[in-house]
């Protein structure tokens, strides 16, 4: 059953990837996938806006307490929170649609602001926490499929179950503990010291990537900051990330291990690491892909952890900062994001499965 | 109605050979197992018994209570460093750490055992109509579930803990806050799997020849449909457990947890040792943190061992020689035949394919259904 179900794609995969341009299947394929990208995102943003609104109105949960009512009453009016809710839904979900999510109350600001500068922050430590990821991950996967069994892979399969079995946060608590308080090689918190965050300031147009900003500036002592900010989020979100990697490369790599055309290139000669790191590792990328994108939500929640402890502010910071002031526009504004955020990445790895793998079009 | 219950009967007693212990799902994999993986079987049940032990006797093991102030000889004093009447020192609040560590293990039990037993009930109810009526509910039903289940499970959990309790929990009411925002979260998760096995089985052959006796449609589902969709409900458990562990003390590292005066838990404390670190203090951090690493490790690995058992790609290779054997039952082990599920061997593929990853989409299923 096995061999049955592994031997295609090795056969099919790279004729079909040259031969099928014409086809109707990867068009309508990826036209369907995108338009199934459209339910998801309504569904997530409406689930988000009927369960943050019963609650209660956004004004009171926010203000109350602090205002009189008939303050209260007049602020819920100007922002049109006393009609109907479904008058408000249908408004939010125009809003959503034009990129609006509302202002927030706290601080006034416009909800879509503070996603784009937020947002080019958490995109960086999930950039830089994807790369631990792969690095660590992927070719420890491949070590404990190839020595399947044995010590090395036990240990493997601990490290990568300790990997998932650690909270973030508390890998966080850790590395800090070691590598700031005690060996004081690193920075505890933050995404950059006062002295370079003033440089990155003064940039003209900042990207909001600070990676990208200190080398802009050109000051090696930026660029060095910046990056020794860094490594411990990065590598205590990273990490998390890794344990699945390394499980899914390793269950994967077993699989294609077992397959004919592994053992047809052993007796031709093909020697062993090229074995594992060609022939079997190829096939078994189509499920490793189709899983890494279901990790983005991991990665996403991990973030929002992450931030916290690192005190690195990106989304997630924000996102429990305007939860602990109460103010549920941004709230919801933030968590719609990141609904979509999750929604379209799921589908660019569908379109990237789609077209390593042409049985996945069917 | 009788008419259909007497058949299947003495079909199914030539089955039991095998005694009902050896056929409960944690021990049968037990057996099943050799070498290492038996090994990562057993480290892993010892854990996770000696953490329902710690929660069932926490009251006698914790030397003071979760929200304990005061010994005999007056305040423990904030941030007291291990030793003496501390063994595992107090927190900034003033709570021995010990303590907290110990009660910290009913409150996690307490929460996996509620938002587990929600969300198996919710999800296979909704997993068995949806896959066995199929038609527009089905397939609003697993659109839903699937934004659910791609959206990222701690900010569902927030979300839900606002809805639940403002934010702020009380005793029971946190608990249960916490417990219901899990729940919601692992919905979709027995569903898919319900569903798939369920779309799967309506085709079987005993299921048709059952509605050709007359049988009622729910009868055909709780009796022909669930009791053999179910096989994978274990594993989904064990991982969800470890899942359910892990977002509850996520909630309380960023402010939902449970008050202190409430209930011990492990994020809370985690929470507050947050400013701690950064002066030196370890030990408000490391002991609760070691305590959930500690659980999630236990029940991952039973999770992991009966992942890897139900797999026979991945099971132990003796373990699977003996297996075979006992297809062609010309060896002397006792034990019957092979139990590959409904499907025979066709079943173990399913299964395979079910297990691998629950997270697996519809396309991929389809596929196997195609080749298969």
């Amino acid at each position: 059953m096995t061999t049955v179900a592994t031997k295609p794609p090795a056969q099919a995969a790279r004729p079909a990837r040259r031969k099928r341009p014409k086809g109707g299947g990867l068009g309508r394929y990826i036209l369907v996938r995108f338009l199934l990208i459209i339910p998801t995102i309504f569904i997530l943003v409406s689930m988000v806006f009927w369960l943050m609104r019963t609650t209660g109105d956004p004004i009171t949960a926010a203000l109350g307490g602090r205002l009189s009512a008939d303050q209260l009453a007049e602020r819920i009016h100007a922002a049109g929170y006393d009609r109907p809710v479904i008058v408000q839904y249908f408004e939010y979900l125009g809003q959503v649609f034009t990129g609006n999510f509302g202002t927030t109350i706290s601080t006034n600001r416009p909800v879509s602001e503070i996603l784009t500068t937020y947002g080019a922050a958490t995109a960086e430590l999930a950039f830089y926490a994807l790369i631990v990821a792969f690095m660590v991950g992927i070719p420890l996967g491949m070590l404990a499929a190839y020595l399947r069994d044995k010590a090395t892979d036990a240990t493997l399969r601990i490290f990568a179950i300790l990997c998932y079995a650690t909270p973030v946060f508390f890998s966080g608590l850790l590395f800090k503990l070691v590598f700031s308080v005690w060996f004081k090689v690193l920075p505890v918190s933050g995404r950059a010291n006062t002295s370079s965050e003033l440089q990155l300031q003064l940039l003209p147009d900042p990207t909001g990537i600070y990676t990208i900003d200190a080398l802009r500036t050109g000051n090696p002592e930026v660029i060095g900051d910046v990056l020794a900010h860094a490594v411990l989020p990065a590598l205590a979100l990273g990490l998390l990330t890794a344990g699945v990697f390394l499980r899914l490369v390793r269950t994967n790599v077993i699989g294609t291990l077992g397959t004919d055309y592994v053992d047809a290139a052993r007796s031709r000669g093909v020697n062993e690491f090229r074995l594992v790191s060609k022939h079997a590792y190829r096939p078994a990328l189509i499920p490793i892909i189709t899983v890494i994108g279901l990790q983005i939500a991991l990665l996403l929640g991990g973030a929002v952890l992450t931030e916290t402890t690192f005190e690195w502010k990106g989304l997630g910071f924000m996102l429990i900062e305007f939860i602990k002031a109460r103010d549920f526009v941004a709230v919801q504004g933030i968590v719609a994001l990141l609904a979509v955020i999750v929604a379209v990445s799921n589908f660019i790895v569908d379109i990237i499965a789609a077209l390593i793998d042409p049985r996945v079009r069917y | 109605m009788t008419a259909v219950a007497t058949p299947p009967k003495p079909q199914q007693k030539p089955k039991q050979k095998k005694s009902l212990f050896s056929r409960l799902p944690i021990v049968h994999q037990l057996r099943q197992s050799v070498g290492l993986q038996r090994g990562m079987l057993v480290a892993g049940l010892i854990i996770t018994a000696l953490f329902i032990l710690t929660a069932i006797f926490a009251p006698i093991l914790a030397p003071f209570g979760y929200s304990q102030l005061r010994g005999d000889e007056g305040a423990f004093g904030a941030q007291q460093p291990p030793g003496g009447q501390h063994l595992l020192g107090t927190t900034v609040g003033g709570y021995d750490v010990l303590s907290r560590v110990i009660w910290g293990s009913q409150t996690a039990i307490f929460v996996i055992v509620v938002a587990v037993a929600l969300s198996i009930v919710a999800g296979v109810l909704l997993g068995l109509v949806s896959g066995y009526f199929g038609g527009w509910l089905d397939r609003i039903l697993v659109v839903i579930c699937d934004a659910v289940y791609a959206f990222p499970s701690l900010l569902l959990a927030i979300v839900m803990s606002i809805v639940i309790s403002g934010g702020k929990s009380d005793l029971v009411g946190g608990v249960f806050a916490a417990a219901i925002s899990i729940t919601v979260v692992f919905i979709p998760q027995y569903f898919r799997v319900i569903r798939a096995e369920t779309v799967r089985i309506k085709a079987e052959a005993y299921v048709e020849s059952a509605r050709v006796l007359g049988a009622s449609n729910s009868r055909i589902m709780f009796r022909h449909v669930l009791r053999n969709a179910t096989r994978t409900l274990p594993l989904i458990f064990t991982l969800n457990a470890s899942e359910a562990i892990l977002t509850l003390a996520g909630l309380g590292f960023i402010g939902f947890g449970i008050e202190p005066t409430a209930a011990a838990e492990w994020g809370y404390d985690l929470n507050k040792a947050l400013a701690d670190v950064s002066s030196g203090i370890w030990w408000t951090a490391l002991f609760p943190g070691l305590a959930i690493v500690l659980v999630v490790l236990g029940i991952t690995l039973v999770g992991e061992s009966l992942n890897d058992l139900a797999d026979p790609r991945l099971r132990g290779r003796r373990a699977a020689g003996e297996e075979s054997g006992e297809i062609a039952e010309t060896s002397v082990v006792p034990g019957g035949t092979l139990e590959a599920g409904p499907g025979g061997l066709v079943g173990l593929e399913y299964q395979r394919n079910d297990i691998r990853d629950t997270a697996e989409n519809d396309s991929t299923e389809n596929r196997t259904e195609d080749r298969l």
